[in-house]
């Protein structure tokens, strides 16, 4: 494998964008080989606490192994502080994970989203040594994502309200997966609001 | 070039692997099991490079075993799965096992299992799964006519449509196949499917 196909040997997508008073991030659903498709339900986000997401794209063998280690992490991080982790601080524990293996790094670009103090939504990406990227309105990662950022910069608004915040970064994944062959088969969106997380799969074209 | 395959039916998952062993162009047997019993309720199908397979899947085998005389209960098939990619991940970065494998297993509570776990420590839980160049011919026919809840003969169906496609299909088609099954009264091998049997040794 040539060290620049590595991040393009599973496929992926992974979008998060900041509300008002909320988040949201959405991945596709592709688990794939090269050309070859695997699985069409493969989950790339994970729950790190009730207000913190991270969705993990590139190798999903590195992306498996780095959710464990930071799962890890965190629980050992509630034992000692007893409570849960704020979104920054995770965010620079994932960042110090990945430059740990500068010389040998995971395969893996973060999407990191969540509520911080008094409910402020965060959001974040690095890439696979760490390099933290902070924004105000969306981040992107994956195979997908220059389709990403250019449907994303199109379509977003700031301070829209849950429903609208759904629709946009489902109409914004499912558009930009549509041009990329390693991403899609669906997509995976959640949206985080102070008092609840909504959980939603989307089809989209099946190819 | 080695083809697994196997698929999950109703109360029941199966694994199929082709048995030649080969070096280059020369087949040194066409009788090789590469579906491994790990314990009465769980069957590993790996294929790979030939030394690794052998070595690879017999370490998770006497792990496994290793567990359950320790703590008296055998580990469920998801546990399995997860230390095989544990063993796979560790190794992939100091001396990588080349090996595919599908995990198949039944537990009680949850019913029949399929893990998919790639060379590179790649996990998934799959209804249906394939690796190697007849992966290209299996999980086309599979998606054409696999569903949920498949009876025994539906599936043995299945298994041999695969097998015909990539007897016709593939040009290093192995001759040979095993089918082995794994239900509540455990994991066995169902049948072979042989083209090619092996010459009668004579006595010295």
């Amino acid at each position: 494998m040539l060290p620049w196909q590595i991040f393009e040997y599973n496929g992926s997508a992974l979008v998060a964008m900041v509300g008002k008073n909320c988040f949201a991030i959405a991945s596709d659903r592709r688990l794939g080989v090269n050309l070859q498709t695997v699985a069409t339900d493969f989950q790339r986000i994970f729950k790190i606490h009730d207000k913190l997401y991270v969705g993990l794209s590139g190798l999903a063998t590195d992306a498996q192994t780095l959710y464990q280690r930071l799962i890890f992490r965190h629980k050992l991080y509630q034992l000692r502080e007893e409570r849960d982790i704020k979104p920054e601080t995770f965010a620079s524990l994932v960042s110090a994970l990945l430059y740990e293996k500068r010389f040998g790094p995971y395969f893996c670009q973060p999407v990191i989203a969540g509520l911080g103090d008094d409910d402020v939504p965060f959001i974040c990406t690095m890439d696979c040594i760490g390099a933290k990227e902070l924004a105000k309105d969306f981040v992107v990662s994956g195979t997908a994502s220059e389709s990403l950022y250019g449907v994303c910069e199109s379509m977003y608004k700031p301070n829209m309200d849950p429903e609208e915040q759904f629709e946009t970064i489902s109409q914004a994944l499912l558009s930009s997966v549509d041009r990329d062959c390693l991403s899609g088969w669906g997509g995976h969106v959640l949206l985080v609001t102070p008092s609840e997380v909504q959980e939603r799969t989307l089809k989209g074209r099946m190819d | 070039m080695e083809c697994v395959f196997g698929l999950v039916g109703d109360g029941f998952a199966l694994v199929a692997a082709d048995t030649s062993a080969v070096h280059s162009i020369l087949v040194h047997k066409s009788n090789e099991d590469k579906v491994m019993l790990l314990d009465s309720h769980k069957l590993l199908g790996a294929s790979g490079e030939a030394g690794d397979r052998a070595q690879f899947t017999e370490y998770i085998q006497k792990n496994v075993h290793l567990y359950e005389f320790r703590n008296g209960i055998p580990l469920t098939t998801a546990a399995v799965a997860n230390f095989t990619r544990g063993e796979l991940a560790v190794a992939l970065r100091k001396n990588p096992y080349f090996v595919n494998i599908l995990l198949a297993g039944y537990d009680k509570d949850v019913g029949p299992s399929l893990y998919y776990i790639d060379y590179i420590a790649t996990l998934h839980k799959v209804d249906k799964g394939a690796f190697g160049y007849g992966s290209y011919f299996a999980l086309s026919m599979m998606d054409r006519h696999y569903h949920s809840r498949m009876s025994l003969e539906e599936a043995i169906n299945l298994v041999d449509k695969c097998i015909m496609e990539i007897r016709s299909r593939l040009v290093v088609a192995p001759p040979n196949f095993v089918i082995k099954i794994v239900d509540k009264d455990g994991a066995r091998e169902y049948a072979w499917r042989e083209s090619i049997k092996d010459a009668e040794v004579s006595a010295a």
